[in-house]
């Protein structure tokens, strides 16, 4: 950290200078609103201007170019740590930036976003990168002008949120109400006759309305399952274990969870029965269900549930 | 009896993770112009315009077809959007295919795209209602159980799955379009990598990308202006079942072996391994491969890991499955489809390049969707049927 001074030298009310005719141009225009460069004698475009050619010392042409104000950063150096002297006061980079149309670049502050003090710079930053530069309002004149400059615009966020107002619908209505007392229901096709769970009203592969409403057993035979070991927010502690039960006498499988049991020890044919929550917990969910866990019955061979795979 | 269908047009972007040099609407075009190029045409010879892509939660756009019309060179004229979740990129061309067979029009372009960086997927595939309980797994968690079972069911050997993981990748470090580049790639490699839903490996997935793929379909006379050499439709099928339902078979669905016999019959096919030249068929997760080899009757039930073991399927096999590194290469879904379509009609074009299999004359465009429920396939050939 730099020392506090105990001495001060400043001469009152600033220097004056004159800025000629070139800067004295690049100035007017800037307190504009425009970034002005010159020609060379060679057909280069500096920015800022200048009255001679570096490279020869020759008098430059006198032809103004409006250039920019978009640019590219050729080169830059991150500040993690800014002084009060600093045009921000949070993390940004100095960055050589050339404007559109000019052969040379200008020094100016980069201003990439938010940072804590001490941040590495964003990965974005790159030489190559696309500004533009922020101009303030009540414009004097002078470089400061220019408030910094700022990444172009490569992407918008669009949040999106729909609201609904949902009904499950007669039977699932009628199916919730069966598991809100702790019973699993399901319905006969009268053309398969095969017992479809949850109960849906109609049979999907033959297209009719069912007709008979079936309360199945807690106990059913794992056919097949996952293990999943990607975690998510919404979803149980990795690994957990996503399987296919069939409810004994079942025509069909029901995704459930499967748990009670290391990961790594869930079989096919295996047998399980559902752990319910505690009767208080109980609502009009299949929450109510935690998950299914293994029964102590010897495993199903796998003839057995092939043809519900 | 249908009037003839040629391509004449391919374009394909650049599949990458994130595309963000360019709009939703740049990324079509870019597929668009260059199948417009292929064919010799501009915007303004387009007759009609028929797009596709997945569910709109993807990118949160709600039918983006509408907002997209200008851009895609659809104004003033007929635009239709398709939609049959991932198999989609094979309907939307098989739609854009009925429209010349009809005699409706004579070029109609084709375009199908996602640009899966805008969103999140699995998050896409998993809105849940209040009714329902959840089980955050999405596609792979979906899909490996089903795997489970055909492992169990065929016994086939556990290194089947690496084996397409390395040939599929292999194939792609010769396609230029091609997202995931891994020179090097080995079963070792891929059998280090970690289980995500087990039996599914890491490397035994897609990965997801953004990107677009265009055709140009024209009737037998435009095709007869066309500059490059077009590849024609020999048959064209679609079919679905629901995802659940007593009696289902998850692992050989019969929708897809319907489909199968569908298109097969339409192009005088009966044993599609030896008549066919090549295939690109949608292999999200490297199982599948053995799985569709048994679907689609290029061999017996359970016979399938071990044509893939044999090398049957490589490049330099005797039926070439995804030349192009397939989507366990580059998958933009609602585009993954269309770019199985086109890459099977490059090949009979002779215009696939470095992964060109030699000599191909007849191949098979296929893509699923959904719960493996949603089917799409056609057959292109080099002559006009
Ligand atoms: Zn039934």
């Amino acid at each position: 950290m730099p020392s506090e001074p105990n001495h001060i030298l400043e001469f009152p009310g600033g220097y004056t200078r004159s800025v000629g005719p070139v800067i004295g141009r690049f100035f007017s225009d800037l307190r504009d609103g425009r970034l002005t460069g010159v020609r060379t004698a060679a057909g280069k475009v500096l920015v800022p201007p200048a009255e001679y050619d570096p490279e020869t010392s020759e008098d430059t042409t006198g032809e103004y170019v409006e250039v920019g104000p978009a640019g590219t950063v050729t080169t830059w150096s991150w500040v993690p740590r800014p002084l009060k002297e600093h045009p921000l006061d949070r993390p940004f980079a100095w960055a050589l930036i050339r404007p559109d149309g000019a052969d040379t670049a200008l020094l100016h502050a980069l201003d990439v976003g938010v940072f804590e003090e001490g941040a590495k710079p964003p990965k974005f930053l790159k030489t190559g990168m696309r500004v533009r530069p922020k101009w303030r309002d009540e414009r004097t004149g002078g470089i400061g002008d220019i408030e910094c400059f700022l990444p172009e615009v490569t992407m918008i966020n669009a949040p999106t949120r729909l609201e609904y107002r949902m009904k499950g619908g007669r039977t699932l209505q009628r199916f919730l109400e069966g598991v809100s007392e702790g019973r699993i229901l399901g319905d006969r096709c009268p053309v398969c006759e095969q017992v479809i769970v949850p109960m849906k009203g109609i049979c999907p592969r033959d297209g009719v309305p069912t007709t008979e409403e079936v309360e199945l057993p807690h106990t059913g035979t794992v056919t097949t399952f996952a293990v999943n070991n990607i975690p998510d927010p919404r979803a149980p502690e990795v690994p957990f274990v996503s399987a296919y039960v069939l409810l004994d006498g079942a025509g069909l499988t029901m995704l459930t969870l499967v748990a009670g049991i290391p990961a790594d020890q869930v079989r096919m044919g295996m047998r399980v029965k559902a752990a319910w929550r505690p009767r208080e917990e109980w609502g009009r969910t299949m929450n109510n269900i935690k998950w299914f866990e293994p029964l102590d019955e010897p495993d199903l061979p796998f003839e057995a549930i092939k043809d519900y795979t | 009896m249908a009037n003839a269908c040629a391509i004449i047009g391919i374009g394909q972007t650049a599949y990458k993770t994130k595309r963000l040099d360019v709009s939703m609407a740049g990324l079509l075009r870019e597929a668009a112009r260059r199948a417009l190029d292929d064919a010799g045409l501009t915007w303004k010879d387009i007759d009609a315009v028929v797009v596709g892509k997945a569910p709109d939660l993807f990118e949160g756009v709600m039918m983006p077809e509408p907002y997209l019309a200008d851009a895609i060179g659809a104004t003033g004229k007929p635009l239709m959007r398709v939609h049959t979740a991932g198999s989609v990129g094979g309907s939307t061309a098989i739609v854009a295919a009925s429209l010349i067979q009809g005699g409706v029009h004579e070029r109609v372009l084709t375009i199908a795209w996602e640009k899966q960086s805008e969103s999140n997927a699995t998050w896409a595939l998993t809105v849940n209602s209040p009714f329902t309980t959840s089980l955050v797994v999405g596609a792979g968690g979906y899909f490996a159980p089903h795997i489970r079972a055909y492992m169990r069911r065929s016994g086939a050997p556990d290194h089947i799955g690496a084996l397409v993981a390395v040939k599929d990748r292999e194939n792609a470090l010769k396609n230029p379009y091609a997202h995931l580049k891994i020179p090097g790639i080995s079963r070792e490699m891929v059998e280090m990598t970690p289980m995500l839903w087990e039996p599914i490996r890491y490397l035994e997935t897609c990965p997801s990308s953004d990107g677009a793929c265009a055709m140009v379909l024209a009737s037998e006379d435009a095709a007869k202006k066309a500059p490059n050499r077009p590849a024609w439709v020999h048959g064209t099928a679609m079919r679905s079942e629901p995802m659940m339902f007593a009696g289902r078979d998850t692992v050989s669905p019969q929708g897809g072996k319907d489909c199968a016999a569908d298109v097969y019959r339409q192009a005088g096919i009966t044993d599609p391994r030896r008549e066919l030249d090549c295939a690109e068929v949608y292999v999200p997760f490297s199982w599948y491969e053995p799985m569709w080899l048994e679907n689609l009757g290029f061999c017996g039930e359970g016979e399938g890991w071990k044509l893939t073991e044999s090398g049957a399927t490589a490049l330099d096999g005797d039926i070439p499955w995804n030349a192009s590194g397939g989507v366990l290469s580059s998958n933009p879904i609602g585009a993954s489809g269309m770019i199985r379509f086109a890459e099977a009609a490059l090949q009979v074009r002779g215009q696939a390049g470095e992964h060109q299999v030699d000599g191909a004359r007849r191949a098979l465009g296929h893509a699923y969707g959904g719960g493996a429920q949603f089917f799409s396939m056609w057959i292109v050939g080099s002559e006009k049927p």
